[in-house]
């Protein structure tokens, strides 16, 4: 059976260590937050998913990578992205679609992508970052590299084929994947439970011989204790594990879709359990003052406005881009097209 | 190094990925079934040499071949995929379409996919609908993808090195009739054929005929029908679907003033119509028949032998309408 790793509250935290989990966690909702906004008034085009209630999970499990070691995330990556280390001023400028983004404005949302900090890609189709994560860690090995690779999903994406097949596939050749499945509730804009058999994520993990833990989403210090003793172990050469972290997607599927399917009163009740709150009263608990707290949470909301501002100021990319880095051989010819 | 030796199209593919992965580390292979050497024998050996970890067994997970591939070759290694049938790739096509063909661009040109993903296809003797398709027309398709479909055993070594080297991902179809075909291949480990050079397999003067992988075979018995009624057929070999040698094409179209193309696929949306269409574009002022394609009916691949053999390309349908051609005149 998979092991419940909910902490006792009582327990002595690490107050310097939260309140680095809580600036990540502030700083991946103020980017959100400013993402929405720009969503809604029309400045950043496509779909944005927006993790906000999730933060728990990315800045727990990613304050334990190095930063040699990779992730994969999904088309709700923004949190794993800043966690990991990509700056979010390259992140907004992807989002706006502008020159200086992660992807010089040719992924958006749901490709950004920073290789540098070892964040491999977010994923536009659900699940397809589980065989990438499995692969970058199966090249690790062959490479003779001590990294480690996270993979993030969600709970729609257990009922799709690459997660058994991925799942097998880090089992059977033993490699460095912690796989990290959060559970927001939703698979789109469908309840998880309604479409999913059996006893769900940890139970499939453990029948396919990936020992699974299950933790409280939405307590960072718990996700970060947790991660804590995985990430070790599995750079130490035990295989793969997983990672069952329960918590809420506070908004909708995208930033507009107002989630009219949930009930309104459970939904609401949620933000009472928001992993920010949660840790902001473990601070004050611990001793952290209100002027501490609230110039952490300033910071982080004047960054993005910043970098908000500067990514609608800035230009669009070249139109010859367009044509760029599709390919060396059998490449398209801008030039030649009338 | 000019040597040669006698190898059969199995054995200079076998004999490429050997000295790739004698010359670089990084290359591996992974499939089902390639510690016995693939099920058709393409990589006979090599486990002796290199090991169970670069020639890796995997389960029959399609989709996660192909998407392991994809991640180990973000990460700096060179993976050979082999998918045992091309029918069995389309298990794998969200891996192969959206995330190898996309990735380079989609990061920004942050990452490469160096991989080559063999594909054995084309109708094999009673196999029936699921293993006997030609679906090269489908990756033409994808910006990102390369698309090679060698016919002689020389090609199939030469052509396969280039693939391993290249930094895009190579769409790599060897023809399950061809395996035994046997054929001069070059000794030299650094024997590489450019992608995107066809081969003049027979010259000609009166009719150009393209086509590529095992129809190269077809249309050479096609062409000396031909000639022993006094028609000269120039056959090419276009070797490499994306990017196609245009230049050698409309060379020679430019001088037989005539285009037959010849595919084993479907005709319907075939690459046929992709070299029909871009000929007709630039040369149509010099054409005096009209440009025709030959390939086989929209119909699934039967398993009995006379169904079978009703979709087959034979040189008699060839000769039939290179000669239908020849009786339009300008």
């Amino acid at each position: 059976m998979s092991e419940n790793h909910n902490r006792d509250i009582a327990h002595n935290i690490d107050r310097d260590r939260l309140v680095d989990l809580y600036r990540t966690m502030r700083r991946i909702r103020a980017f959100e937050e400013a993402a929405e906004k720009a969503s809604l008034s029309g400045q950043v085009g496509g779909a944005v998913h927006l993790s906000i209630g999730q933060e728990g999970v990315a800045a727990g499990v990613c304050a334990n990578l190095r930063r040699t070691d990779q992730i994969t995330t999904t088309h709700r990556g923004h949190g794993h992205c800043i966690a990991k280390g990509t700056d979010p001023g390259a992140m907004m400028l992807e989002l706006f679609g502008k020159q200086g983004g992660t992807c010089g404005g040719k992924g958006g949302s749901m490709h950004i992508a920073d290789f540098e900090v070892g964040m491999l890609g977010a994923n536009g189709v659900v699940a397809a970052g589980i065989p990438i994560a499995v692969g970058a860690a199966h090249g690790a090995k062959l490479l003779g590299e001590d990294r480690v690779v996270v993979c993030f999903f969600g709970d729609g994406a257990i009922n799709r084929g690459p997660f058994m097949e991925g799942l097998n596939w880090a089992a059977i050749f033993k490699l460095p994947v912690l796989f990290v499945c959060e559970q927001n509730g939703f698979a789109s804009t469908t309840h998880s439970d309604a479409v999913t058999a059996g006893a769900g994520a940890s139970a499939r993990a453990e029948s396919l011989g990936v020992k699974a833990f299950e933790i409280d989403g939405n307590d960072v210090t718990a996700v970060d204790g947790l991660a804590g003793e995985l990430i070790p172990k599995i750079r130490g050469g035990d295989g793969p594990l997983f990672l069952s972290a329960r918590t809420y997607r506070l908004k909708g599927h995208t930033s507009v879709d107002p989630a009219l399917y949930r009930d309104q009163a459970h939904a609401a009740a949620q933000w009472d359990n928001d992993p920010l709150l949660r840790a902001a009263k473990e601070l004050r608990r611990a001793g952290l003052s209100e002027d501490d707290l609230s110039a952490i949470d300033s910071a982080a909301l004047g960054e993005m406005r910043r970098v908000s501002e500067a990514a609608d100021a800035a230009p669009a990319p070249e139109l010859a881009h367009a044509f760029d880095d599709i390919q060396d051989i059998g490449a398209p010819v801008w030039e030649a097209r009338p | 190094m000019n040597d040669m030796s006698v190898l059969s199209y199995q054995e200079a593919g076998c004999q490429a990925v050997a000295e790739e992965m004698r010359r670089d580390t990084t290359v591996w292979a992974l499939g089902e079934d390639l510690g016995r050497g693939g099920v058709f024998g393409q990589y006979k050996g090599l486990v002796d040499e290199f090991g169970p970890e670069r020639i890796a067994d995997t389960p029959i997970s399609e989709a996660t071949i192909m998407g392991a591939a994809v991640g180990a070759a973000l990460v700096g290694t060179r993976p050979v995929v082999e998918m045992r049938f091309a029918d069995f790739a389309l298990c794998a096509v969200d891996e192969m379409v959206n995330q190898a063909a996309k990735a380079r661009f989609m990061f920004g040109g942050q990452a490469r996919v160096p991989m080559v993903i063999r594909q054995p296809s084309g109708m094999w003797r009673s196999s029936a609908a699921q293993h006997s398709q030609s679906l090269e027309a489908w990756y033409t398709h994808i910006p990102g993808l390369v698309v090679a479909a060698p016919y002689t055993p020389a090609d199939n070594k030469g052509l396969l090195k280039s693939a391993i080297r290249c930094d895009d991902p190579v769409i790599y179809i060897e023809h399950k009739d061809n395996w035994a075909l046997e054929g001069d291949v070059p000794d030299d480990p650094d024997h590489l054929l450019p992608l995107g050079q066809a081969r003049l397999a027979l010259p000609g003067d009166d009719l150009t005929l393209v086509t590529w992988s095992k129809m190269v075979g077809v249309a050479e018995q096609a062409a000396a029908l031909a000639l022993a009624q006094g028609v000269g057929i120039e056959v090419i070999d276009l070797r490499t679907l994306w990017p196609w040698d245009q230049d050698m094409v409309f060379a020679s179209v430019a001088k037989t003033k005539r285009l037959l193309v010849v595919h084993e696929a479907v005709q319907v949306g075939g690459f046929g119509a992709e070299i029909a269409a871009t000929v007709a574009e630039h040369l149509a002022h010099v054409l005096t028949a009209p440009i025709r394609r030959l390939g086989a009916p929209r119909a699934p691949i039967s398993y009995a032998k006379p169904l079978e053999d009703l979709l087959r390309i034979t040189p008699e349908k060839i000769l039939a309408t290179a000669l239908s051609q020849m009786a339009v005149t300008a």
